[in-house]
């Protein structure tokens, strides 16, 4: 210790606490999407659990763009899953946040225990959960179906169906995370504004539409952004739910990079399945940061 | 707001308990179907007398490996919330308060805020890889590894979050009387951020007790994670909807315990890495 001075200290200190983080996140997520890349660009065989590659150029994206129609099968129910149930989620938590923001005390700190449990329990024993919900014979959605005289509906096996399901289980899953942002946002709208337009606007509506609505937009526009990109996550309720089927009915990018990679063993295939699909992601990234900051300016410049 | 003072019951009220009934509902179905022999589950009948048959079978049994892959999970989520925790608080604090480069900063957590939202599954492949060339595949270590970078972006907004909420006067002072960083870090910020700490510990533990995606790819029969084994009981040939329920409810526990002991920390971890 003492051999340091306190300034040489400090250096070594400044150094030595961001390194750990920056050496993580360059090891296993910067070098990573260089590896995809350089993997995609090969043939990949695999002995004794070594892999070794031998260059082969453009050949995996050829394949891909020209030979994969389970791929962009994929590629189109992930953008329709995902707009349809981050619309669904905005609605419902939003909802579910004006009917919140007006309880108080036991009956509030219940229901926001409640509405917590779907984001922190397991996404595979939510899968789980609804596998038997949904079951064809004995689950309890076509039990209370029955009971109101309508016969057993095939939620996961029928394929006009199966997409609709898993949106409406990721709607159950992230609809409480909605809720969270846009209770936030709601509570932190200034009480000032309403007070000046009380004699402005009469009902209830009339607030909502014309001071809560607005207000909020950024909020709707953050949450909006951030959930958009996060359902292209989706993975582990479809592996248990679907499996991707029935045929490509409910295959998402992730399934078939999962079993381009893990199943079928394509690995440079694969590779090249994950670098079109980062790239994508990245772009709405940008995309949606854009708009979100745009919209900032615009409130900043009146 | 003067509604607020109102009690009984309202429209928004009724949609509130709505909803929360909507939420509760499936959750007690799966409960419920864990006390179920198998026969009655397919038979849907909806009152059966209870049995701790799957319990017993999952966890006691012979040929159940449920208890192991429990203590996987245990064991993952456990390592990887600690080394999560040293490394994102460390990094913080100085991101905070030490004034490190502009653009290390910038890049440290502009890379960190985008690979937290870019599909996991496109990392796993190239991991696998790696992992696989340096004979790690199937290793605890393989495991706690990825988990500590999959948490790692969250970990760090959250703490630097709590950093900024510590005055910088009170820091300012304890380096005047001639305290190191090191010794700022441990007497003064330590013992200020336990609630930040809580907050992101909970939720990087949540998220890698969790995780399906890392494990199902990334562990070996004897690595197996939970969630992998739940996974499993769904793809044998007939179904095991029974072991599969008392899995599912046994391996929500953790969650159901840090969500009624630490809300408040969970929701300000999930908060603070949602905003940002």
């Amino acid at each position: 210790m003492s051999r340091f001075t306190t300034g040489q200290r400090n250096r070594i200190w400044r150094i030595g606490s961001l390194l750990p983080a920056a050496l993580i996140l360059v090891l296993l997520s910067i070098y990573p999407v260089f590896n995809l890349i350089d993997l995609s660009l090969s043939e990949v065989t695999w002995s004794g659990g070594q892999s070794s590659s031998s260059y082969v150029g453009l050949d995996n994206y050829h394949t891909l763009f020209t030979d994969e129609p389970v791929y962009w099968a994929g590629v189109r129910n992930t953008i329709v899953f995902a707009l349809t149930a981050v619309a669904l989620q905005m609605v419902l938590g939003f909802s579910m946040a004006l009917s919140v923001q007006r309880l108080s005390g036991i009956s509030r700190a219940v229901l926001t225990t409640i509405f917590l449990l779907p984001i922190v329990i397991p996404p595979i024993v939510i899968g789980a959960m609804w596998r038997l919900l949904l079951g064809r014979e004995f689950g309890m959605v076509n039990q209370l179906l029955g009971a109101v005289g309508i016969p057993p509906i095939d939620f996961l096996g029928n394929g006009d169906i199966a997409l609709l399901s898993v949106i409406a289980v990721d709607v159950w899953h992230w609809t409480p995370f909605a809720f969270l942002l846009l209770l936030t946002g709601l509570e932190s709208l200034d009480e000032e504004v309403f007070d000046a337009a009380r004699f402005d606007v009469t009902s209830g509506w009339q607030r909502l539409r014309y001071i809560t609505l607005p207000l909020m937009m950024p909020t709707f526009l953050i949450t909006l952004g951030l959930r958009l990109i996060l359902s292209f996550k989706v993975f582990d309720e479809i592996y248990l739910l679907t499996g991707g089927g029935p045929g490509t009915a409910t295959e998402v990018i992730n399934f078939s990079i999962y079993r381009t990679f893990f199943t079928q063993d394509k690995t440079g295939l694969g590779s090249a399945m994950s670098v079109v699909t980062l790239v994508a992601v990245a772009v709405l990234i940008v995309i949606v940061n854009g708009a979100i900051r745009m919209r900032r300016k615009r409130e900043v410049n009146g | 707001m003067k509604s607020s003072k109102r009690f009984g019951i309202t429209p928004g009220n009724l949609v509130a308990w709505g909803y929360a009934l909507i939420i509760l509902g499936p959750m007690l179905w799966i409960v419920s179907n864990s006390f179920k022999r198998q026969i009655d589950i397919l038979m849907g009948t909806t009152i059966s007398p209870g049995t701790l048959v799957n319990y017993r079978q999952l966890l006691f049994s012979r040929q159940s490996d449920f208890a192991q892959n429990l203590l996987n999970s245990g064991i993952v989520a456990l390592s990887a919330t600690v080394i999560v925790l040293v490394i994102a608080t460390l990094a913080a604090f100085t991101i905070v308060r030490l004034q490190p480069p502009k653009w290390a900063v910038w890049l440290l957590l502009g890379w960190a805020l985008v690979f937290h939202m870019l599909p996991t599954l496109t990392f796993l492949g190239s991991w696998y890889v790696m992992y696989s060339n340096a004979g790690l595949h199937g290793s605890y270590t393989a495991l706690i590894l990825t988990q500590v970078v999959q948490n790692l972006p969250t970990t760090l907004f959250l703490m630097v979050g709590f950093m900024l909420a510590i005055p910088n006067e009170l820091i300012q002072a304890a380096r005047l009387d001639g305290c190191s960083y090191g010794q700022v870090f441990r007497r003064i910020v330590l013992p200020l951020s336990f609630g930040g700490i809580a907050a992101a510990g909970s939720l990087a533990f949540i998220n890698a007790w969790s995780d399906f995606a890392i494990a199902l790819n990334l562990s070996n029969r004897d690595t197996m994670t939970a969630p992998v084994a739940i996974a499993t009981f769904a793809q044998e040939f007939e179904v095991q909807y029974g072991a599969m329920a008392a899995a599912s409810v046994v391996s929500m526990i953790p969650a159901l315990v840090l969500i009624l002991f630490g809300q408040r920390y969970v929701i300000r971890g999930l908060m603070a890495g949602a905003v940002k």
